[in-house]
């Protein structure tokens, strides 16, 4: 069995060894990130550990959904 | 003199500000100072509204009127945070997109809290007892299971109370982490931290138990 294997539950339940940063920096450093994102840049690369950071904290990654999406609108309107 | 000096439409055009730069005179006092405030407070409004609308069916019960007073609530306190932390403003990104995070994490947060007002957070959950396993196949079911009793036993005796606690309540029963920090008097952040010491000491007893996988 890999860890691709298990299911979302176990996988939200064990995680991951991926490193990665807390809320507050995740904070900090999440506008950045998204404007790297659609711009196309590398952004894992240049933001190391918040990609990880969202897998496992769903209420970071909704506000990075959200941030994501203003901007996208921004950008149409 | 300058050619600006002598030409009025020179002038003006000089002295208009770059579009991204109106909130430099937030650093400033008076008249400029309140127009960017206000500036501000429109833009956070519109940011705070956008959240509360995509989050709304979270919100059944809430009326057009209250959901826009939600956001309201939630601009007024993310333009407070915003001008605290003016100094923070490092230029990575445009103002507008730094400031528009304040105010997606207030309404965002409001919105998880007035889900739960009502509801019961279980605080001694035993939930992980009837965990079970949605797994591939039954081809699978044996060393699933041998699994799952690892998982099982991990959250029972590797887990503190409080981590336990925090681990059943965010990723079984749903709870998010703003309501629980808010019910046990913390913040994201230590919860978080709380919960990733949680996982990795979850991974190291199902990997010492037989799955070393879980730890790779």
């Amino acid at each position: 069995m890999t860890p691709r294997d298990l299911d979302p539950t176990l996988k939200r339940l064990l995680g991951s060894n991926e490193p990665e940063i807390d809320c507050d920096e995740c904070f900090a450093r999440l506008d950045r990130y998204v404007e790297l994102q659609l711009a196309g840049e590398p952004a894992d690369e240049l933001v190391p550990g918040l990609r990880a950071h969202l897998v496992g904290c769903p209420a970071c990654a909704e506000e990075h959904e959200s941030l994501r999406a203003l901007l996208e609108l921004d950008s149409v309107s | 003199m300058s050619a600006s000096d002598t030409n009025p439409e020179v002038s003006a055009i000089a002295a208009a500000p770059r579009v991204d730069d109106w909130h430099l005179d937030l650093h400033r006092e008076g008249t400029r100072h309140d127009e960017a405030v206000a500036q501000l407070h429109g833009l956070l409004l519109r940011a705070a509204r956008f959240e509360v609308f995509r989050r709304r069916g979270s919100l059944p019960q809430l009326s057009a009127v209250e959901l826009d007073e939600l956001a309201q609530d939630a601009a007024d306190d993310a333009a407070v945070s915003v001008l605290r932390r003016l100094d923070d403003f490092r230029g990575e990104s445009s103002f507008r997109t730094w400031a528009y995070k304040f105010a997606l994490l207030e309404a965002a947060v409001k919105v998880r809290r007035r889900a739960w007002r009502d509801r019961e957070v279980t605080l001694e959950p035993e939930h992980w007892e009837r965990l079970a396993h949605a797994g591939p196949g039954p081809e699978d079911d044996a060393e699933n299971e041998e699994l799952l009793e690892a998982v099982r036993d991990g959250i029972r005796t590797a887990l503190t109370p409080r981590q336990r606690q925090v681990l059943v309540s965010t990723v079984l029963e749903g709870v998010p982490i703003d309501v629980l920090a808010e019910r046990l008097g913390s913040n994201r952040n230590a919860l978080y931290k709380m919960l990733h010491d949680a996982r990795r000491r979850l991974r190291e007893h199902v990997a010492a138990a037989g799955f070393p996988e879980v730890n790779e």
